[in-house]
């Protein structure tokens, strides 16, 4: 059966000032944290009860407090680059616990956040920004491919694995995140191509964070970014991505439709990079401060703060707890990343082939020779 | 023993790489209904299904990173590549994501993909239909990379590629795909793939060659011995990596070594071999490596093809140089008499 193309036309919320603000986008809840119904994406959260939001702020507080140690510990020189995340904590928390383990996660290398949330251990998650490894965590252990640098290359990984689902015959679904620069790429438009004509179970989770480094999303993009995919036949969404229950319900909206063999879904989360695009970058040569003040009005724990206190659920005691677990886990992330040992030598030529393969035999067995040469050098 | 084109033998190679394992699939442009543009697929959509032989969209990068998925999730696709000079949509995914995640990832993720690519000239086609891409690939650490030149080695070679857990990037001569040969299908191919054959043996000269060049080669090496020149001829088999133990062999025995490809000749695979051999056993050879390619252009107009690719008289003019002869290359190849 093919799909029904429907754009849905959410309500307009005036505060959204993002690089299209007059176009609507779904809202949940205000930015002073005010629930606000909704006919259409109400029934998705219906489930979220009191309970349930206290663990989606623990979330967010605990990757914001992971974001914070891992910029520290880069600037201490721990680590050789840092993806930050700040701002993003919603967009994250919503889309990744709606999933259920047995989906397939494509991410790009800002998904730090999405990954602890599929159980990825804190050590696990600095091993590519400390650079003791190519990939942190072992995909099939929390179904999560690994960080991919390469814009958008991961939409198409994500379109083909969920040809195999279709194959399959299961009702798992896949969810590839990318950024608003990567709606320019090929890739990416290839993935929505081949995901309308197979009819597949993904998810295009575009965060638009406005900013591709010093790129402004009005460089990528005339029109909002979900305004493209209902051309390649593709249902889409544009959420407000810094209201994690907004966030939430497009994501449950897509993976139901996903399930039920009806196709991909296009999801944009309008939010903002709060920090610098990585470590490396300064932000105030290309973007001014009133933005960035305009925004943190916006800022999605504080929202759902707000919300948690009108429901006099942020109490001292669920305040410390919070904080408690983010430290728990910074604690842990920082003691992972400073014990981490080296890799060895030999790693170096590990992996490449999963079969003998004659010149990098060669190569390693000269490199050996080489090295057994200053074998007990230190002792002389 | 069966009497097959090339074609059919890849055919037969899929199709019983198809039969043994269910994971296998094909994909590209066109393999479905019509078996491909060279009808390489012919009849496996109708005896497979849909889900097993899939027409893709025209997005030759989609193509592949659709396929990096579908390994993601266990399964051990074959992809064509329509044409030689079609392949740079999906350069990116090819060495950036195929090549690389089975490293990156410390070997959790294997990406099994068999990239079929009809390859080379002198069937007259237009432009991007006749390159020879193969040195992108043979630089590219995590790939492996073979051209066959005969049924039987279609037929094993393409069973081998799908069943290796390393990426493989298969070069099919496509002004080959109609030439016989006896292929025994009851021999089971042997991993690993890849050692270099022996054509014919000689005791003057050892000429490399692979792909399309190979029959090319031995016919100059029949017109040499009408010289009184004894060739040996050694197909490859395998670009990367290559079987330098038997070439190296080769040339103790012979002291001299001639490469031959239609590819450009700088940075390609004839220069591997040059720096390679000589390395590995300089104090045998009598004369420097001569290589006898394409030119370092782009290819060219069909009706200027015959002028770029190397055919029997100009790999004889390499056998010359190497036999410090009287030759094009005299003078030109260092250590030669310049006469």
């Amino acid at each position: 059966m093919r799909i029904q193309v429907s754009l849905h036309t959410p309500v307009r919320h005036p505060e959204n000032s993002g690089s299209f603000p007059t176009d609507p986008y779904v809202q949940l809840v205000t930015p002073d944290g005010l629930r606000t119904p909704d006919p259409l994406y109400d029934r998705w959260i219906e489930d979220i009860d009191g309970a349930r939001l206290q663990e989606l702020y623990i979330d967010m507080a605990v990757i914001r407090r992971i974001d914070t140690e891992a910029t520290a510990l880069q600037r201490q020189g721990e680590l050789g680059l840092w993806p930050p995340l700040l701002g993003q904590e919603a967009a994250q928390i919503g889309s990744v616990r709606s999933l259920r383990s047995s989906d397939f996660v494509f991410p790009s290398y800002r998904e730090n956040g999405v990954a602890y949330c599929r159980g990825v251990e804190p050590g696990d998650l600095m091993k590519v920004w400390r650079g003791n490894a190519g990939a942190g965590w072992d995909p099939y252990q929390v179904n999560m491919a690994p960080t991919q640098v390469i814009i958008g290359a991961q939409a198409l990984h994500a379109a083909g694995y969920a040809m195999g689902i279709t194959r399959d015959g299961t009702d798992d679904a896949v969810i590839s995140y990318f950024g608003d620069g990567a709606t320019s790429q090929g890739d990416v438009n290839e993935a929505m191509v081949f995901a309308a004509s197979f009819n597949s179970p993904v998810i295009f989770f575009c965060t638009n964070n406005q900013w591709a480094i010093s790129e402004p999303v009005t460089l990528q993009a005339q029109v909002p970014i979900a305004n493209r995919a209902p051309g390649f036949g593709i249902p889409s969404i544009r959420v407000d991505g810094n209201d994690v229950l907004a966030v939430m319900a497009a994501t449950r909206e897509a993976l139901d439709r996903a399930r039920s063999g009806n196709g991909p879904t296009f999801i944009e989360a309008v939010t903002y990079r709060m920090g610098p695009h990585t470590t490396a970058d300064d932000p105030t040569r290309y973007r001014d401060s009133a933005e960035l003040e305009r925004w943190r009005l916006k800022d999605p724990l504080t929202r759902l703060q707000a919300l948690l206190v009108s429901m006099d659920l942020f109490t001292e005691e669920f305040a410390a707890e919070a904080a408690r677990r983010a430290d728990d886990v910074a604690a842990e992330l920082r003691a992972a990343c400073l014990g981490m040992p080296d890799p060895l030598p030999a790693d170096v030529f590990a992996h490449v082939y999963s079969e003998p393969h004659s010149w990098l035999d060669r190569q390693q067995e000269q490199y050996s020779r080489y090295l057994s040469g200053f074998a007990g050098e230190e002792n002389r | 023993m069966t009497s097959m084109t090339f074609g059919r033998a890849i055919n037969a190679g899929l199709r019983r790489a198809m039969e043994q394992d269910p994971r296998v699939l094909i994909m590209g442009e066109d393999v479905g209904k019509l078996g491909g543009v060279f009808r390489i697929t012919d009849g496996l959509q109708k005896d497979f299904g849909p889900l097993r032989v899939v027409d893709t969209p025209l997005a030759e990068s989609g193509i592949m990173g659709t396929a990096v998925g579908l390994a993601f999730r266990g399964y051990r696709p074959v992809v064509e590549i329509q044409f030689d000079g079609f392949i740079y949509p999906a350069f990116d995914q090819i060495v950036s994501q195929v090549a690389k995640m089975h490293y990156r990832s410390r070997g959790t993720v294997k990406l099994p993909l068999t990239i079929r690519v009809p390859f080379g000239g002198g069937i007259g086609s237009p432009e991007h239909h006749s390159e020879s891409p193969e040195a992108y690939f043979t630089h590219t650490s995590g790939l492996r990379v073979i051209s066959v030149s005969n049924p039987q080695d279609a037929y094993t070679m393409i069973q081998q590629a799908i069943a290796s857990d390393d990426p493989v990037l298969y070069f099919e001569p496509k002004r080959r795909y109609h030439v016989k040969g006896e292929v025994d299908e009851a021999a089971a191919p042997q991993l690993p793939m890849g050692s270099a054959r022996v054509v014919s043996e000689g005791s003057d000269v050892t000429l490399v060659a692979y792909g399309p060049l190979v029959p090319t080669a031995r016919d100059a090496a029949v017109a040499a011995s009408d010289e009184g020149v004894s060739v040996e001829v050694i197909d490859l088999r395998s670009l990367a990596p290559i079987d330098f133990a038997t070439v190296e062999a080769s040339v103790r025995k012979t002291g001299r070594l001639v490469i031959t490809h239609e590819a450009a000749q700088s940075g390609g695979v004839g220069a591997e071999i040059a720096a390679s051999i000589t390395e590995r056993c300089f104090e045998y050879l009598e004369h420097a490596p001569v290589r006898v390619t394409g030119f370092d252009i782009p290819y060219p107009p069909a009706r200027l093809e015959s002028h770029h690719l190397p055919d029997l008289d100009r790999i004889l003019d390499g056998v010359d140089c190497v036999l410090d002869r009287p030759s094009s290359l005299a003078g030109v190849v260092s250590g030669s008499a310049a006469s």
